[in-house]
Order: C-alpha cells, then sequence, then structure tokens
C-alpha cells in the first residue's frame, strides 16, 4: 500500500501533534494557510490537563483558517483546525465525525497524539497527511507509523531543528517517514497538498 | 472504502456480547470502543479480536475483564468543581422548594460523583429530604460503589476539588481514614441507593427532579445519545434539571427542543 514519497496523492485530512515547544511550531505552519484552505487540521497540543485553553483563540489570530475547540460528534469541515480540548483524547469515527474520550492517558498524555494518529489512520488510510513536530516525550511516534502503515503521508519536522528533538528522534527511530523536515518547508509542503 | 477485517470482528464482538450478556455496546462511539478492546487483548491472553470473540462466549469470568475495559470506570470526587458550585448556586435554591427531592446519577462508576452530591445536598440541609439513585452497567463499580471505600492516595486532590467546589466544612469531616483508604460516613450513604441499569437497554424508573449523568453520553453515537436524552426527559418532572459532563450537550441531539441551557458553561439544563 505504501505510495513513494514523491507520488503525488489524495489527501483529505491533517494531523498535527506536538507538545513542548509546540506553539511557535504551530504558529508557523498555520500562518501562512488561508480562509479557503481545502483541507481540515486536527492537532493535539499537549498542554496541562487542568486551568483554561485559549489555543483557540490565540490562534484564531495567527491564521485565516476557522479555529476551534473540537467538540464531540461534530462533522469535520474542510478549512478548519480543531484542537483537542484539555484533558480529552481526541479521535476521528469511520464516519468522519469527532469524538472525544477520557480513557487513561497515553505516555502520561490526555490528549494523545497517538491515538489522534491511530483513529485518523483508521478512518482515512491513505488520504491523511500526519505531521509530528517539537516534543518532549514519545507520544505521536506509534500514531505516526500507524498512518505511514496505511499508507498515508508522514512529516517529521528535523530533528536539528526542533526546539526538543525528542517526540521527532522517537518517530525517526521506528521508521523512515515520507518527509523529514524544517518548518517553513513544511508549512509549503502542507499548502501544497491544496 | 472496504471495510477492514479488525472492524468487521469488532463489529461481530460486540453482536456476541449482546446475544450472549444482553449488554449493548452496539451503538457507541466506534473509535474508542475500538482503542479500549485491543487495550484488553493482552490483558485477557488473546491474540486477535476474533479470539476474544469466542473466549468471551465461553467464558463469562473474561466477558467480566472484557467489561472492565469497555465500561472507562474513571472519576473523581467533585470532578470539574465549577459544576458542583454552579448546583450548589443555582439548583439548590429551586431544589429546597420541593418536600422531597429524588436524584439520580446516571452512569455513576465506584460512586464519587454520587457521594459527592451527596455531601453537598447535606451541607445544603436537604440530604434527608433526598433519595439518590446511582446506576452504572459495571457490576465490579457497583459493589465498589456500595463500600464507599476510596484510596488514600486521592485525598488530596479530592479536598482540593472540594473547596473549589464550594464546600462549606472540611473534607476530612466526611471520611475516616484506615491504612491507605478512606471510608466515608455512612450517613452520606443511607440516601444512596446503588443499582443496575443501562442507558441503552433499561426504561425509566422513577420520576427525578435532578439527573447528573457525567462523561456517559461522549461514548454513544448520536444516535444512543438520543435514546439516553429521551430517558432523562421522560424521568425528569416538569422544569426538572440536567447536569451533563463539561464537553457534553443536548443542543444538536433529538432533545434540544425540549430543554433550556440552565448554567450553559457548567452543562447543566433545565426541561422545558
Ligand atoms: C467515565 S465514567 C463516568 C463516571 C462519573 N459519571 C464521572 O463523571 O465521574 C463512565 C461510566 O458510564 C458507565 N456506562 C457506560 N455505558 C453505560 C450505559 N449504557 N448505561 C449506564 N451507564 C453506562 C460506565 O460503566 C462508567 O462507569
Amino acid at each position: 500500500m505504501n505510495l513513494p514519497a514523491n507520488a503525488p496523492r489524495h489527501i483529505d485530512a491533517i494531523a498535527i501533534g506536538t507538545s513542548a515547544g509546540g506553539l511557535e511550531a504551530l504558529s508557523v505552519l498555520v500562518s501562512g494557510l488561508e480562509a479557503g484552505f481545502r483541507l481540515p487540521l486536527l492537532v493535539v497540543q499537549h498542554v496541562p490537563p487542568s486551568g483554561p485553553t485559549q489555543l483557540a483563540e490565540i490562534f484564531q489570530r495567527k491564521t485565516g483558517l476557522r479555529v476551534k475547540e473540537a467538540d464531540e460528534k461534530e462533522p469535520i469541515e474542510g478549512g478548519t483546525l480543531y484542537f483537542a480540548p484539555p484533558g480529552y483524547h481526541l479521535l476521528v469515527e469511520q464516519d468522519r465525525t469527532l469524538s472525544l474520550s477520557q480513557d487513561e492517558p497515553v505516555h502520561f498524555s490526555r490528549p494523545s497524539i497517538d491515538v489522534l494518529f491511530e483513529s485518523a489512520a483508521d478512518a482515512w488510510g491513505s488520504a491523511v497527511a500526519g505531521v509530528l513536530l517539537t516534543g518532549a516525550n514519545e507520544d505521536g511516534a506509534a500514531g505516526l507509523e500507524a498512518i505511514h502503515l496505511a499508507g498515508g503521508l508522514t512529516v517529521v519536522q528535523d530533528p536539528a531543528e526542533a526546539e526538543i528533538d525528542t517526540m521527532p528522534r522517537a518517530a525517526l527511530q521506528r521508521f523512515t517517514p515520507d518527509h523529514v523536515l524544517p518548518l517553513r518547508r513544511i508549512a509549503q509542503l502542507l499548502r501544497s497538498l491544496e | 472504502m472496504a471495510v477492514s477485517p479488525v472492524e468487521v470482528e469488532l463489529k461481530l464482538l460486540v453482536e456476541a456480547i449482546y446475544h450472549r450478556y444482553s449488554y449493548d455496546f452496539r451503538d457507541y462511539s466506534g473509535a474508542s470502543l475500538k482503542r479500549r478492546v485491543l487495550l484488553s487483548l493482552r490483558h485477557i491472553g488473546c491474540e486477535s479480536v476474533g479470539a476474544l470473540q469466542r473466549r468471551i462466549l465461553d467464558d463469562p469470568q473474561a466477558f467480566m475483564e472484557l467489561l472492565q475495559y469497555l465500561t472507562i470506570p474513571v472519576t473523581e470526587m467533585f470532578r470539574d468543581p465549577g459544576y458542583y458550585r454552579a448546583l450548589r448556586e443555582h439548583v439548590v435554591p429551586v431544589l429546597r422548594t420541593y418536600p422531597s427531592l429524588k436524584i439520580w446519577v446516571a452512569g455513576c462508576s465506584t460512586g464519587e460523583e454520587v457521594y459527592s452530591l451527596a455531601i453537598l445536598l447535606h451541607e445544603e440541609g436537604l440530604l434527608e429530604r433526598s433519595m439518590l439513585y446511582a446506576t452504572d452497567i459495571n457490576p465490579r463499580s457497583l459493589e465498589r460503589a456500595r463500600e464507599g471505600i476510596f484510596d488514600m492516595r486521592h485525598v488530596r486532590a479530592y479536598t482540593l476539588n472540594y473547596q473549589q467546589a464550594g464546600g462549606t466544612a472540611s473534607f476530612a469531616d466526611y471520611y475516616t481514614a484506615a491504612y491507605d483508604s478512606v471510608l466515608l460516613d455512612r450517613s452520606l450513604r443511607s440516601r444512596v441507593t446503588f443499582a443496575d441499569h443501562s442507558l441503552a437497554t433499561d426504561s425509566v424508573f422513577s420520576e427525578t427532579h435532578l439527573i447528573s449523568c457525567r462523561n456517559v453520553l461522549i461514548y454513544f453515537n448520536k444516535g444512543l445519545q438520543n435514546r439516553a436524552l429521551g430517558l432523562f426527559h421522560e424521568s425528569l418532572c416538569r422544569r426538572g434539571f440536567l447536569g451533563l459532563g463539561s464537553k457534553e450537550t443536548v443542543e444538536f441531539s433529538a432533545s434540544a427542543e425540549r430543554f433550556e441551557p440552565f448554567v450553559k458553561p457548567e452543562r447543566i439544563f433545565r426541561k422545558l
């Protein structure tokens, strides 16, 4: 099922995971995306479980996309950036709606990147792009590999550039993704997925 | 897109559970159900979902183990303190006007939620006139809930929650410590009836003034959510209250027109 890295493929959604250093990295990625962007973006950014999140508010100012915290059973729409709510896993259902759960944390994390990526791979198969950015734990590596095994497009931030390279390196230890790129190039790649 | 073999196995598994044990997981959200089934495989000692299905058909004990994964018995006392504060400030004044109160905690897990409500009602002088029904489908959780014994490790977090929830006494007044556990005060338990009841297959059993059903509906698909909300509507008295979990709502459901938001940020609704 795996396509060669450069073959054109049809992508329906982008899933992004990051923890420490992620806010800055995400800003770079989404600042160039405009309101008319065709694809939905689903984001797990590790945050402390309690306390209000203003992630959606903060990012609404940085991008032309519609930005919101994911609601459960919400249909997924293009041109929208969904953040996992703090304290909940974010999952994609087979009918491509979003769901939330309070199952046990994975890698001490809830939301967990693995949970999002694995369910996205199940729902979209080869039509999902997974992007793993800077972070200080190993969450996301197994999930990105699941996307890879489903034939999806996999992108890891260049560890040399990542603020904390644990997360990108954990993925690179498991498998060889389609792309290992600095943020600026990842941003270009995402725009080209249109 | 073709359905993958493991999705088929999952469908067959929940059918098998339904026909063999009458537990109905057929309308639960698929993605997290799948995760939990896969997590259970190693613990139960099965290689595949297919093997698990075979196993649970013959072995009720193995099914009971699987049920522990399927039901997510995760809870806390005074979880989301703002919810309890809102109940105290906005719902209790109305409850006070009734001579007797019936309260239903649906999906009570190991009891933390219903005991939190009992403490709140006690502090508001309403516990003596209240009957609390606490229901769940997991018999092990219900058994632990009846005992009212909690792990000492959680007490610090619960005490903090209690204070943030507007507790008017000291949380330590409500338990006695024994080794590494704490035993909740008997008087709190005396007003609570625990019972087996499924929002997926059972019907309404009593009229109620307040229903608290938190972090249960997120595990249901839209159809099953509608069923549960229908039960709540039927059970609640005129202008009764419904409290949901912090990411749950009646808006966008088939019952949306039959409830109004009462304390919206805390997901407290009122029957119209
Ligand atoms: C995550 S716990 C929530 C516990 C508690 N309400 C809280 O918010 O802390 C979910 C509970 O719902 C129960 N549950 C799942 N399906 C149910 C059903 N069909 N009917 C009643 N309870 C159910 C599970 O057994 C579990 O105890």
